[in-house]
């Protein structure tokens, strides 16, 4: 904060630094956008010479803009004072750029500011107004020199809570003078900068974020400014980003019809673009092992559930509804559930508050292998007591709605835990299910969560459901929901392919225990090189036989066919008809699984 | 309660039944003179019944059993999910044909037994075989007791084969059948039937010309749903008979629900049936809203409890307010009075509902024929207009009494007629007078046609005189005078009488159509809370999705999460922040952005004094949090696993907030 004024000399040359960087930085980058940038930044280098020029001039202005700002910024500031914890960042919620990639960040470390501005609310906001403009200039200088030369120093501020307001004023301001320079180019490479950033110290990752931030910061300022000040600059920006969404600012203003059209315009703009911008970052660069499911259940355990009284309360707002639902199953609607949570627990409680006595059949919908035959299959053998198959599920159902029919004193409750889910969503289950449900002695609850689950039916299928929607959101985790979805793409664990080849290997003889140690050895020997085709029969035949596990290679592709049988290997033709084997498992558990024949041998 | 429902429910399916059949009658009549149609043809019937597909299987019931009953014994019902191929459908037609071949006969017909039991090939011919048999056997054994019958059915009874929802059909099944059934016309009398929901284009559309030239078609129309609803409404609502009302907004509710989004009527019955669940469940003196002779004896046998119920109704409280102060101490002290005045005010109750009723009608029959029909056409708008509040204060009543003073005579008079039989058909007893006062105004009015007649011979007259006087300038003065005459003259005797019509009528609007929420005890037997009923049947999942994801604060009530509308904090559920930063990219997602933004989000929470020390498991936690959080919004489909990049997640909607 106390930085001397006297250096202003060495502004000039910050103000410079960052544009030689990015002109090398697009250096590097091949192709058609060199152009466009070079004619930005003859433009912005007239700029900025106009601005040396009239430095003087410059700076009044600044402070003007600088008042505007801090006008802005007693807005955000005076959120928190009024309503304990809330965030200012409404306006940047509505407020969509072009730029995608980075806006995520921006949104989190606003969101993540604002407890500081919470924490000292008066604090931040007296010396901000009143200390504005000495400082501004001297803040400004220093921010420039801190981005350009030491962003850990950055970091090690937002660490720092005492001096947190005077962080965020620092972006501010700093924002103000960069997008005066270099509007053009932080707005659309910052992801670049970043990823640049981000490539030597994988540590520097955290205030790669916060000059997102600045940027973004700059962005809606260069928003203001597009509209006041230039106009020949503005054309550039918007070749750059050619799927460019109006300006939120006077979008905010316009009516509601323009609005739906803007929502039209989104999804076209959102898919139209072959080329989508995102950063190229994996999570294998992370460092971070992947978590298994177990662990990552404890790991979850161990997190408190948040407001857990709250959650409580609705649940039991919930409850109180039990009598009524049955009430109303007993006169013929059906119930289905929607809202955010599981409701999984909320279904319980009432199967065992309530369905105790009675028969009732639980189908776990989020099963990843249920089908609406093994539903149908439950009922006519558990409930019916019927012994024998049915060649068709229409049969079936038929034979079903026969006997309840002939039988009125039978009764039957069917609780369904996600009837939205992948294997029952189909239209034909879908139709039996709904059938199922019409007839008068089958009562169904039934729980939906997905956004889109109501398109499932149809006229004709809602009125055979007899629907009663009843929101229920519980806020709870999908514990037992999510447990089944295979594409968890961050666990990925490998613990079921791991059992499944133990036991299947179990069941098999020494020899061929063997010889898929031999194609797994091979592999894990090969790991390293990503063009791995496999390891060819003849190969293999031969490094069988020295190891004296065949004799021939009839029985070796007899074994290799019971391998393919259990789906423990994959056979592909080469370009040159050599067959290549290989184990379609990934490399971690493929070691597992050898340390474990290890263990057992 | 529960035996209550269950009447209410006996009620809806009779009435139900009796407008399908009045329905199905005319369309009976006409299948009949297809049935006549004799060539080489299959004669197919074309029903025309609109969108509202739910209530076609109703039809379709009522039809087939009208059918049955007039026609023929052979009906087959075909429905196209049980169709996928033509095997399937002749599998379906032969046992259906069958089986209700058997209930018709009721004999003990073992080669039909036999016959299906053994599950032959289901081919034509073996149905052409069923049917000679069967034909034969009715014919030759059973003479005598088919002779009644056989009155009604011919010779030999078609074969009524119904589609109930052709488009539904896969084209090539049904080309096939049709083309089948064309070669065996002569021997198996066949007739069809094509449910059809859009426009009778669609067979031509489905069906190539070298088939649809084998159908003889008719096309038959069914009513308008409209229609049906009116008439529903009008059995269910506007009768005295059922003690059940509806609020008004619970009404609009069911109605908009009805025009805006299926156009089914049994959807409505369906809503009107929930009304009465909500209805008997939530409020505790529903037990008295039954027919008036049950409703006293009940009231007699009231606990104490529900006097304290019914003393806390505010209609009844604003009754004791009117009342004078010691009748006001009894009221509120001793029961057995209590019960006394609420069996007074309840058959007041229903006289009120009597009346309202054929006032109602009455004025429906004058603004239904208004010019602009200031209330609509149908009598249900104006029902709810009248339930909405005064009606006389509202400007449609203003506009509609001023249009009405203009009518012509002969309108009027046979409003007047309609009125007097409404009132002559109700049951109210207080409509003597208004029958004999309406009744005195017709006549006057032909009192007048009589004296009109007369007139028109006097003003005969003059027009003879302007006949003879050929002058211009004093046919002009004259034509000045007559007009001069006719404004100053005093309104005619007709107009006079116009006037007096239309001010009675007022009378008995401000009379009788009181809304019902200023009568007392109205709560017993008016369902007013539509927002339960608009969340029941018209739910929107995805706006409670939204505003559980945006602004938790609605569902949990905790301080930490209050905030002004539309941003959310950072201490909101985990969910809530991965969506929301979600909502800021593009179709593409990387989770190793999203994870970082998650944690620098959480982290900023936990605040600053989660130091590096224990940071290792602290992200422990966060990564599995996100972990959970982002999979649930897999599951509830915001994203989805691609494939285009690694580690990326595609977005499945658009749009900010």
């Amino acid at each position: 904060m106390s930085q001397p004024v006297g250096k202003g000399g060495g502004a000039l040359e910050v103000k410079f630094v960052p544009d030689e960087e990015v002109l090398k930085h697009i250096a590097d980058d091949a192709g058609i956008k060199v152009r466009k940038d070079k004619a930005q930044l003859t433009v912005s280098v007239k700029r900025f010479v106009k601005k040396l020029e009239n430095i003087s001039d410059n700076e009044a202005q600044e402070i003007l803009e600088e008042k505007n700002y801090v006008a802005a910024l007693g807005i955000c500031a005076q959120d928190p004072v009024e309503n304990g914890s809330s965030v200012s960042g409404s306006e940047v919620y509505s407020f969509q750029t072009p730029k995608r990639s980075s806006k995520m960040a921006e949104l989190a470390s606003e969101l993540a500011q604002i407890p500081g501005q919470s924490v000292a609310p008066d604090h931040s906001e007296c010396p901000e107004k009143t200390a504005k403009t000495p400082q501004s200039s001297s803040n400004f200088l220093w921010a420039e020199r801190a981005w350009k030369c030491n962003l850990i120093l950055l970091f090690a501020w937002q660490r720092t809570v005492l001096r947190r307001y005077m962080f965020i004023l620092l972006m501010h301001v700093f924002s103000l003078l960069l997008q005066s320079k270099k509007r053009e180019f932080v707005s659309t490479t910052p992801y670049r900068l970043r990823k640049r950033l981000a490539a030597p110290d994988p540590y520097l990752e955290s205030e790669s974020e916060y000059s997102a931030s600045c940027s973004e910061e700059e962005d809606e300022e260069d928003r203001k400014e597009v509209s006041t000040v230039i106009s020949g600059q503005k054309t550039p920006a918007k070749t750059k980003a050619a799927p460019t969404p109006p300006p939120r600012n006077t979008v905010a203003k316009k009516t509601k019809e323009d609005k739906m059209s803007n929502l039209v315009e989104e999804y076209f703009e959102a898919h139209s673009s072959s080329k989508v911008l995102t950063s190229d970052r994996t999570l294998q660069k992370l460092r971070k092992r992947r978590l298994n499911r177990q662990t990552l259940h404890d790991l979850l355990k161990k997190a408190p559930l948040a407001y857990a009284a709250e959650i409580k309360e609705l649940n039991q707002q919930h409850e109180s509804l039990f009598s009524k639902w049955m009430l109303q199953l007993h006169l013929g609607f059906n119930i289905v559930l929607y809202g955010l949570g599981s409701k999984r627990d909320l279904l319980e409680k009432f199967r065992t508050s309530l369905l105790q006595g009675s028969v009732h059949l639980v189908v776990n919908g989020y099963f990843p292998s249920i089908t609406v035959r093994s539903i149908l299959n439950s009922i006519t053998e558990e409930v019916l007591d019927h012994i024998g198959t049915f060649c068709s599920p229409l049969d079936q159902l038929e034979f079903i709605i026969k006997r309840f029919k002939e039988d009125s004193s039978l009764e039957l409750y069917v609780l369904i835990h996600n009837l939205d889910s992948q294997m029952l969503r189909g239209e034909r289950s879908q139709q039996i299910l709904a059938q199922l449900s019409s007839l008068p002695s089958i009562y169904l609850i039934a729980s939906i969560d997905h956004i889109n689950a109501p398109l499932m039916w149809d006229q004709a299928k809602l009125s055979l459901y007899n629907w009663l929607w009843y929101e229920t959101t519980t806020f709870s985790p999908y514990v037992e929901e999510t447990s089944y979805e295979n594409s968890l793409l961050v666990q990925q664990s490998g613990s079921l392919a791991l059992s499944s080849l133990t036991h299947v290997l179990r069941s098999l003889t020494l020899n061929a225990r063997g010889i898929f140690r031999l194609l797994a050895q091979y592999q894990l020997e090969n790991k390293d090189n990503p063009s791995y085709p496999g390891l060819s029969f003849q190969d293999f035949y031969q490094q069988c036989r020295e190891a004296f596990l065949v004799n021939s290679d009839l029985t070796l592709r007899a074994q290799l066919t019971e391998f393919r049988d259990h789906k423990l290997i994959r056979t592909k033709r080469g370009a040159d008809g050599v067959e290549y084997l290989l184990i379609p498992v990934d490399d971690s558990t493929l070691t597992d699984f050898l340390e474990k024949e290890d263990e057992d041998v | 309660q529960q035996i209550q429902e269950d009447l209410n429910k006996q009620l809806f399916d009779n009435l139900v039944s009796f407008l399908r059949q009045s329905h199905s009658e005319f369309q009976e009549k006409t299948t009949e003179w297809t049935c006549r149609m004799k060539s080489r043809e299959i004669p197919t019937a074309a029903l025309v019944l609109g969108v509202n597909v739910t209530d076609h299987d109703l039809t379709f019931r009522s039809l087939s059993e009208v059918l049955q009953n007039n026609i023929t014994p052979y009906i087959a019902l075909l429905e196209a999910k049980d169709c996928p191929g033509i095997k399937n459908l002749m599998r379906k037609l032969m046992g259906q044909l069958m089986n209700c071949c058997i209930e018709v006969d009721s004999l003990e017909d073992e080669d039909c037994v036999r016959v299906s039991q053994k599950r032959i090939r289901c081919s034509m011919t073996s149905l052409i075989n069923w049917y000679e048999s069967v034909t034969k056997k009715t014919d030759s054994k059973t003479p005598s007791k088919k002779r009644t019958s056989s009155s009604r059915h011919w010779q030999s009874p078609p074969v009524v084969v119904i589609f109930k929802d052709m488009e539904s059909f896969i084209t090539k099944v049904l080309q096939d059948f049709i083309v089948i059934s064309s070669q065996h016309i002569r021997e198996l009398p066949l007739v069809l039937i094509f449910g059809i929901a859009t426009s009778p284009m669609i067979i031509h559309s489905l069906l190539p010309h070298s088939v649809s030239s084998l159908l003889c078609i008719e096309l038959f129309q069914s009513l308008s749903c409209k229609e049906h609803l009116s008439t529903v409404i009008e059995k269910l609502l506007l009768t005295a008979q059922f003690p059940f009302k509806l609020g008004e907004k619970v009404l609009q509710v069911l109605i908009n629900i009805f025009l805006y989004h299926d156009f089914s009527v049994q959807n409505f019955i369906k809503g009107f049936q929930l009304c009465v669940v909500e209805h008997f469940y939530s409020q505790p003196l529903s037990v008295l809203c039954c027919q008036l002779v049950d409703a006293k004896k009940r009231v007699n046998s009231l606990s104490h409890n529900q006097c304290e119920n019914i003393r806390r109704l505010p209609s009844f409280r604003r009754y004791v307010e009117g009342q004078a102060s010691q009748k006001q101490i009894a009221l509120l002290t001793e029961d057995n009075f209590l019960k006394e005045i609420i069996q007074k005010l309840l058959e007041d109750l229903h006289v009120y509902h009597e009346n309202y009723v054929s006032v109602l009608r009455c004025l429906h029959v004058f603004t239904s024929s208004l010019p602009k029909y200031p209330f609509g056409k149908q009598i249900r708008e104006l029902y709810c207009a009248c339930l909405e509040n005064r009606v006389w204060e509202t400007e449609e009543y203003e506009s509609s009494l001023q249009l009405a003073r203009m009518l012509n005579k002969s309108d009027l008079v046979t409003m007047l007629q309609q009125c007097v039989e409404i009132f002559v058909s109700s049951s109210g007893k207080e409509f003597d007078k208004t029958v004999e006062k309406l009744k005195e105004f017709l006549t006057q009015f032909q009192k007048l046609e009589a004296e009109a007649f007369q007139e028109q011979d006097v003003s005969v007259s003059p027009q003879k005189d302007l006949q003879k006087k050929t002058d211009l300038y004093h046919l002009q003065k004259t034509l000045l005078e007559l007009k001069e005459s006719r404004r100053s003259k005093k309104l005619t005797k007709f107009e006079k009488l116009r006037f007096e019509v239309v001010d009675y009528i007022d009378s008995l609007v401000r009379n009788y159509l009181v809304p019902a929420d200023n009568k007392t005890l109205h709560e017993i037997v008016y369902f007013n809370t539509a927002s339960v009923l608009r969340g029941h049947l018209n739910a929107a999942p995805r706006i409670a999705l939204h505003t559980a994801l945006n602004n938790p604060y609605c569902y949990l009530k905790n301080q930490a999460l209050k905030s002004d509308g539309g941003s959310i904090s950072n201490k909101a559920p985990d969910i809530c922040i991965v969506y929301k930063l979600h909502l800021e990219c593009g179709r593409l997602i990387n989770l190793v952005d999203w994870l970082e933004a998650f944690s620098t989000v959480v982290m900023a929470v936990e605040g600053p004094n989660a130091d590096a020390a224990s940071s290792d498991q602290v992200d422990d936690i966060i990564h599995a949090r996100f972990i959970r959080a982002v999979s649930e919004l897999e599951l509830l489909g915001f994203i989805k696993p691609s494939k285009q990049k690694t580690d990326h997640v595609a977005r499945l909607t658009w749009g900010g907030c």
